[in-house]
């Protein structure tokens, strides 16, 4: 491979980790107050719809990006008021989402496409110039590293800074070692003052907002401006995993999105008719990898391990 | 003028449903005063705790803290009102340092790691108390646990300390030097309240005693002025013995010979450490240890739920490790087992009566379907046998109280005939009544041959009861000695290490054999192979 192909197969890494960025940071807050939310996929679909939606109405990208985090908030509203307040099974709540999620995103879809001009839906020039790649004077000129590090659409910025904020959040703050708590131990929690609902439910509307955003980025991006159906298509499932991989870390989900990213994009860099191997193959390499990492992260038993002790149980104070 | 106590209850009433949980209750404690409360089961005094944590709210009557009506709705009032709750079951976060846990809650921003070191040193050593502030949770024994209990209130600044029965897993030193970090806060000026069942201890601590019945303030009365016959009077209302038989059997024969038992638990860490030690007839080995010094992996091994790395169990010459429960009951073995876990292991919560017996009988039940009538049958049975108090054989076992639960399970294990009887803390969270039935089950057991494996942690029962004591410590068995040889304060040297050769001192025959021993930390003991000679 030439270096101008490495260059290119890094930054189509980059480009395809950047919706795990989303949605494994979004479900590391969620999963660090003991909610285990399966409706990351779904979330993000209600995100990728009200993102692209809204960016076709108002021609505006500051208006689509607060309209995917609105609409995954409210998503993760209804996932909030289940679980926490009427302490509904978390996975049935959390693959409800999903279903709910996936199907009124492609509803909206389709109602949007029967009153659209020919057939198709396209975002407004004026939004796909918003969401361009930044261009900074000066960095983005460098050679190699100009265009590695300094040449993305504003998305992918964004998603670093909310994994960094997130991880400065959770390991770095007082709340944050408070809302950790709550994930490893309500009750202890409970008893040393710290607002449990309420701290769940922040953190559950966070992980919807942030997931919301990471739809936008599927709908909006991956597709170059036009609406396709399911444009989630399964990436939620994987954030949900690879917070396994990240070891409930925030900073670490910028790595490992980025080899899940190198992994979605292998099948058109890797040299062809060297190895007859079929593009499904690729295809599925995520998922096998990430089935594969589940596996691992399960043999390995300590006490240290980094899994909230009371992830996907709800807390009732009253309860003896 | 009335005198500012600490906490004054007026009138507290508190019902669950129909369940009246506590009734027009009145308590006080002062400022540099230790109060114990005193009650059995169900008699309230949880619930009247809860109430000034902050976990419940009273129905009616009024709370009042330094002379002051307050209303607790939460624990932060609770905590803003001074008072600092130590559960029984510690509210830890394992995977934090104990200085984490001790700022948790705290709000604003995180202090320097070190002046906030230093600060939680100091505290602790105002106090008495030794603390190293970056150790993990779980890293920690049960008494550092409560250490860090205690340094979370006092580094809130709490001036009313509850405790709810601290002393349930310590050794008896342990114990002892919680007692004397009570007596220094109790100079300081804070008020405390403390939970026990053990009546010594209260007679050892206390400066005064409140007794609840039933959810009714029977009695306070002034400890100096008391002894353990007139407690146990005014807590169960009537007069009664205080002691445990042990009758002593003859023809006692070994049943189970356990032969250089090493267990690994499933993170690989050693649960039993080479140990060796024999079971026998008509009586009852009473099992000491702190919690977690291998009692559970001991009792999984010898019914054939956990399998044993190395060494052998003989039963009349016959290995039964490697076998599973139900090849051991082909033997011919009988083994009953009444695990600690009693609505999680021993019984299934969400059944009735009827089904958990079927449990135990399901397999001779010829054809496909359930034959509910002999249960039911046994099911009444026991109700008669035994005092159990349940609306129905149908009703889910969850919905009964603790010591019903324990009745319904020992009875049906006792049902089936054992030879071999392995209890673990089988009165553990029962009041003074039911474990005393508990006790009689066990001796009559005992008298028809059973040979009974008691693990426990109150030391007083088990040296009454037991004929011999094990006591392990970190898997290992520190020595096996008769019972009415031993005294509380050995044992518990033993339970934190010491063997029971050092313990017994010198003078004694058995001493000998193993200095080097003390050196070589793998090596075990042999006090059990001698005991079988």
């Amino acid at each position: 491979m030439s270096s101008e192909l490495i260059i290119k197969f890094l930054v189509a890494a980059v480009l395809a980790g950047t919706p795990f960025l989303f949605g494994t940071v979004g479900e590391i807050l969620s999963e660090k107050v003991g909610h285990l939310n399966l409706g990351v996929e779904g979330m993000m679909a209600i995100g990728a719809c009200a993102g692209f939606m809204a960016g076709y109405v108002t021609d505006s990208f500051v208006i689509a990006i607060l309209a995917a985090a609105a609409a995954g908030t409210l998503a993760a509203l209804i996932y909030g008021v289940l679980t926490v307040t009427f302490m509904a099974n978390q996975n049935v709540t959390g693959l409800t989402m999903t279903i709910f999620g996936t199907g009124l995103s492609n509803f909206v879809g389709v109602y949007m496409l029967e009153r659209s001009e020919g057939g198709t839906l396209k975002l407004p020039e004026r939004v796909t110039a918003q969401m361009r790649n930044i261009d900074i004077p000066g960095l983005s000129d460098i050679p190699v590293l100009g265009e590695l590090l300094f040449s993305y659409n504003p998305f992918v910025y964004l998603g670093l800074v909310i994994a960094v904020l997130a991880g400065i959040y959770l390991y770095k703050t007082q709340t944050g070692l408070n809302v950790q708590a709550i994930g490893e131990n309500p009750a202890a929690a409970d008893a040393a003052g710290i607002e449990v609902t309420k701290w769940r439910y922040i953190n559950i509307l966070l992980s919807g907002a942030i997931c919301g955003i990471g739809g936008a980025y599927c709908s909006m991006i991956i597709n170059s401006g036009v609406w396709l159906r399911d444009s989630v298509g399964g990436l939620g499932w994987i954030s949900v995993a690879l917070v396994i991989f990240a070891s409930w870390k925030p900073i670490n989900v910028i790595y490992g999105s980025f080899v899940f990213g190198a992994l979605r994009v292998l099948k058109y860099y890797v040299p062809k008719n060297t190895y007859a191997i079929p593009t499904a193959f690729f295809d599925a390499l995520p998922f096998l990898i990430t089935a594969l990492v589940l596996v691992i992260a399960s043999m390995r038993k300590s006490k240290r391990s980094h899994i909230p002790a009371h992830l996907g149980v709800n807390y009732f104070r009253e309860e003896r | 003028m009335t005198e500012q106590y600490a906490i004054e209850c007026r009138q507290i009433t508190k019902a669950f449903g129909s369940v009246v949980a506590n009734d027009k209750i009145n308590l006080t404690v002062r400022y540099g005063e230790i109060m114990a409360l005193l009650g059995e089961n169900g008699s309230g005094k949880t619930t009247l705790m809860n109430m000034l944590s902050g976990i419940y709210h009273p129905d009616s009557g009024s709370i009042l803290i330094g002379g002051k009506e307050v209303s607790i709705n939460s624990p932060v009032d609770s905590k803003n009102l001074g008072i600092g709750m130590i559960h029984q079951h510690f509210k830890l976060v394992d995977v934090f340092s104990a200085m984490d846990n001790i700022i948790l809650g705290s709000h604003g921003r995180r202090l320097n790691r070190k002046s906030l070191r230093e600060k939680i040193e100091e505290l602790g050593h105002s106090f008495g108390l030794e603390i190293e502030p970056e150790k993990k949770i779980y890293d920690m024994s049960v008494s550092e646990k409560q250490t860090v209990e205690i340094l979370k209130v006092l580094y809130r600044g709490a001036q009313i300390l509850i405790l709810d029965e601290p002393t349930a897993v310590l050794t008896p030193q342990e114990t002892e030097k919680l007692f004397a970090i009570l007596r220094r806060m109790k100079e300081q000026g804070c008020a405390i309240i403390i939970i026990t069942h053990k009546l010594h201890e209260v007679l050892a601590i206390s400066d005064r005693v409140t007794i609840l019945r039933k959810g009714k303030s029977i009695d306070t009365v002034v400890t100096g002025e008391c002894d353990e016959k007139k407690l146990t009077e005014l807590m169960v209302g009537r007069p009664i013995s205080l002691n445990i038989d042990r009758p002593r059997m003859e023809n006692r024969e070994t049943i189970l010979k356990v032969v250089d038992l090493t267990v690994e638990k499933s993170d690989k860490t050693i649960a039993l450490d080479d140990i060796s030690f024999d079971i026998r007839t008509g009586e009852i080995l009473g099992v000491a240890g702190v919690a977690g010094s291998g009692q559970k992996e001991l009792c999984e091994t010898l019914t054939g739920l956990m399998v044993a790395k190395k060494g052998a169990i003989l039963y009349h010459k016959e290995n039964i490790v490697g076998k599973s429960p139900a090849e051991i009951i082909r033997l011919g073995i009988s083994m009953s087992f009444v695990p600690e876990d009693r609505l999680g292991m021993g019984l299934v919560a969400s059944m009735g009566m009827v089904d958990n017996m079927l449990l135990k009988s399901y397999s001779e039940a010829k054809g496909p379907f359930v034959e509910r009538g002999p249960a039911r049958e046994l099911a009444e049975k026991l109700i008669d046998k035994l005092g159990i108090v349940t609306p129905g054989v149908d009703m889910p076992v969850r919905l009964m109280s603790g010591g019903n639960v324990q009745k319904v399970l020992l009875g049906r294990e006792i049902e089936s005939s054992p030879q071999v009887l392995i209890t673990a803390y089988p009165v553990r969270g029962l009041d003074i009544n039911s474990s005393y039935t508990i006790y009689e089950l066990l001796n009559e057991q005992k008298k028809k041959g059973v040979a009974v494996v008691y693990i426990g942690e109150d030391l007083d029962v088990l040296l009454e009861l037991s004929d011999r004591i094990m006591v392990l410590c970190h898997g290992q068995v520190m020595g096996i000695e008769d019972a009415d040889r031993l005294t509380k304060e050995q044992v518990g040297l033993m339970m934190t290490g010491a063997r029971a050769e050092e313990v017994l001192g010198a003078g004694d025959d058995r001493v000998q054999k193993s200095d080097e021993c003390m050196d070589a930390p793998g090596c075990v003991s042999d006090e059990g192979e001698e005991e079988k000679a």
